[in-house]
């Protein structure tokens, strides 16, 4: 059983993070002087990355993004559904928090207090593949445990074994889904398939693309006749920044966001964007069906969003359990219904044909191979690369 | 002979007296002492440490190891000028628009409100009772180039079509003069509201016209405001990011949002605190220089 600790949540943060002198000077700024003084007695030998928190139980706090659950408007208020059933049937309270606009935001934002090991704000994370490598071999997640998750083996044999994650022992795919083109029907009559059609003169000051590099970049990389997922050149890349500068300063691009370009696409400020594909119908499910997506000719991305347990929560067997939840089919073809996302559990098809079977035949939740072959996945980037193409890429979005 | 010994007494008594007052002082200063040296000196240590970093060989995502390359501050700046240039342009034109606004305003509620003067007083300040981000973000609605402003300037022919109010600089600089507006005015209020009538009956008393009186009496007395409502207009402008990422576009970007993407997206923390040492520093000659100019002795 669990042991009861009689230390308060900060001084067990403290304990926790066990401070070296290094990481002690690295988080000087955020300390006072009695944590100083407490650390100074912890083992500062040697260099420790924060232990991973105590299991205590609570309310599981789940860090998403925006139109990523189903969800219904009831006296005004959202509510979501499933969760909803999730929280009265077995009596874990959940606070769905859409508090991620964009990894690297989002990482920014609790870096920070992983490092120390103190506790972030959420149990459960959800993150793209790539952040999920980054967060997996830094050790800021938790090792999930199977015995509370019997359905987690339901997952798609293509996502079951990746290669940030043999095995899927410290993540869950959330959803996967493609980035490509979001229009307004009303302001872009004619549709939009191409980047030329997108980055069109007349489209001037209305166009927004993902601050998402892998997304923005690999649709732009693709259009330049670059495949994604072999090891294309850095001169390639810089290429592909270019042009992606020039649509900046010619100001055909409005700006480069994180998910809160849907606000924009809802308030008419952007007529087109560069988007994922889920977020267009759950746009029209809460805006009227005024808008539109397509897969880009020239080529689209592939991506997939994991749960993960962070190092610093205090609730892993409350999370697993709504982890798991997820992945029983019902309620898995239920979610995709809404998100409109492609559905990482098997047997949610089969559960799609009860609540609507066009859904079930949807391109978007349950992809053919036709549809697949349209879109890539973008190739993972050695560390050095990372930097160099991220901060290339942030400094041609102005910043 | 005597009065010159009880003359130098004097001073000698009183000089007990003030050794003790003399520390007084410094016993009163301790607390903020300390609290800017955990929350000031400490982090503003840590992050110049930070500044003379670069990334360990491994490139690994947040790893840097101390080389004492000064050389960071070099590349920070003349990769960025652009947008320090920027900021500073915006946050002077900012700091002008909210003068000429809250003059005239600060006057008229220090010296033509009368039994209004509590009302208007308070809806200076009432934006406050909203947050900064909300009220920037309405804005954004308002402005929207489908909004209901841009719909009616396109509609009288004031706006082609293809025109928007966000997303260009105007808006970042709208923006900017708006949210540090009651930063102008309230000091301002408070000198003007202090000066004596008597002073401006005296002026007119020996023939000065209205005119003369506002340039030689009120203005004048007035200054104090008036530098304190610019440094705490242009210092927080110049630093500010959030005006820029919501009503801007990847051309009105300020210095700000470059410190901010250095940080959090790219994950290189020596550049962005060599940008933030830039960024201070630039500040505190403008600022000293400024001060120099006009004159601190009636500040406070």
């Amino acid at each position: 059983m669990k042991e009861k600790s009689s230390l308060s949540p900060e001084a067990k943060s403290i304990i926790n993070a066990k401070l070296t002198r290094r990481t002690l000077f690295a988080g000087v700024g955020g300390l006072s002087a009695a944590t100083l003084l407490a650390s100074c007695g912890a083992d500062a030998s040697k260099e420790v990355a924060a232990g991973i928190a105590e299991d205590v139980g609570g309310t599981v706090r789940w860090a998403n993004w925006s139109a990523y659950l189903d969800a219904k408007r009831v006296n005004g208020s959202r509510t979501y559904p499933t969760l909803e059933a999730f929280i009265s049937s077995s009596g874990i309270d959940v606070d769905y928090l859409v508090d991620v606009n964009d990894n690297d935001e989002f990482y920014g934002k609790v870096q920070g207090q992983l490092k120390l090991g103190k506790d972030i704000g959420y149990d459960i994370v959800t993150l793209t593949d790539w952040m999920t490598d980054r967060w997996i071999r830094l050790g800021y997640t938790q090792t999930l445990d199977e015995a509370n998750m019997p359905n987690k083996g339901n997952i798609l044999p293509s996502l079951s074994n990746v290669g940030f994650d043999p095995g899927r022992k410290q993540s869950l795919t959330w959803q996967s889904g493609f980035a490509g083109f979001g229009w307004n029907k009303e302001l872009v009559p004619g549709g939009i398939n191409s980047v030329e059609q997108l980055f069109d003169k007349k489209n001037k000051g209305r166009i927004e693309v993902l601050s998402e590099m892998r997304d923005t970049m690999g649709i732009i990389l693709q259009y330049q006749g670059v495949d994604i997922t072999k090891p294309f050149t850095e001169d390639q890349f810089m290429n592909a920044i270019d042009f992606l500068e020039k649509q900046i300063s010619d100001g055909i691009i409005r700006q480069v966001k994180g998910n809160d370009y849907l606000e924009d696409m809802a308030i008419g400020d952007a007529i087109a964007v560069i988007g994922w594909s889920g977020d267009i119908f759950s746009l029209n499910a809460e805006e009227g069906d005024k808008f539109e997506f397509a897969i880009p000719e020239s080529g689209g991305t592939l991506w997939s969003d994991n749960m993960m347990i962070a190092s610093t929560s205090s609730n892993k067997s409350n999370s697993e359990k709504l982890m798991d939840y997820y992945y029983d089919p019902k309620v898995a073809a239920e979610v995709a219904a809404w998100v409109n996302y492609i559905c990482p559990v098997v047997g949610a098809q089969a559960e799609m044909e009860k609540i609507d079977p066009e859904l079930a035949s949807s391109n978007f939740i349950f992809p053919d191979e036709a549809t697949l072959s349209k879109v890539s996945v973008f190739r993972s980037l050695n560390f050095e690369e990372e930097v160099k193409f991220s901060e290339a890429f942030q400094m041609a979005s102005g910043n | 002979m005597s009065n010159l010994e009880t003359l130098q007494k004097e001073p000698r008594s009183g000089l007990l007296k003030n050794y003790k007052l003399e520390f007084t002082p410094y016993l009163l200063l301790i607390p903020g002492l300390l609290w800017l040296f955990t929350f000031f000196i400490l982090p503003i240590l840590n992050l110049s440490t930070t500044s003379t970093k670069t990334r360990s060989p491994s490139f690994e995502t947040g790893a840097f190891d101390q080389t004492w390359r000064f050389l960071n501050y070099v590349d920070a700046f003349v990769e960025n000028q652009e947008q320090f240039y920027r900021s500073f342009i915006y946050a002077l034109i900012a700091t002008v628009l909210a003068l000429a606004i809250a003059y005239p305003l600060a006057y008229a509620i220090a010296f033509r409100s009368g039994a209004m003067k509590n009302i208007l007083l308070v809806l200076v300040i009432a934006p406050f009772f909203t947050s900064f981000l909300l009220r920037t973000l309405a804005w954004k609605q308002i402005l929207g180039s489908e909004g209901p402003v841009v719909s009616l300037l396109q509609n009288l022919n004031i706006m082609n079509s293809g025109q928007t109010i966000t997303a260009t600089s105007f808006s970042v600089i709208m923006g900017l003069t708006y949210n540090f507006l009651p930063f102008m005015t309230l000091p301002i209020y408070a000198s003007l509201d202090r000066i004596d009538p008597k002073l401006l009956e005296a002026s007119g008393d020996l023939f000065a016209n209205s005119l003369n009186t506002f340039r030689k009496v009120t203005l004048p007395l007035s200054m104090p405001g008036v530098v304190a409502g610019t440094l705490l207009t242009f210092i927080p402008a110049s630093g500010d990011y959030i005006n820029a990422s919501i009503l801007g576009n990847p051309n009105t970007k300020m210095i700000g949002n470059v410190i901010d993407s250095r940080f959090f997206r790219v994950v290189d923390y020596p550049t962005a605190a060599a940008l933030s040492f830039i960024l201070m520093a630039v500040i505190l000659i403008i600022v000293s220089v400024y001060i120099r100019r006009t004159g601190t002795d009636e500040l406070v």
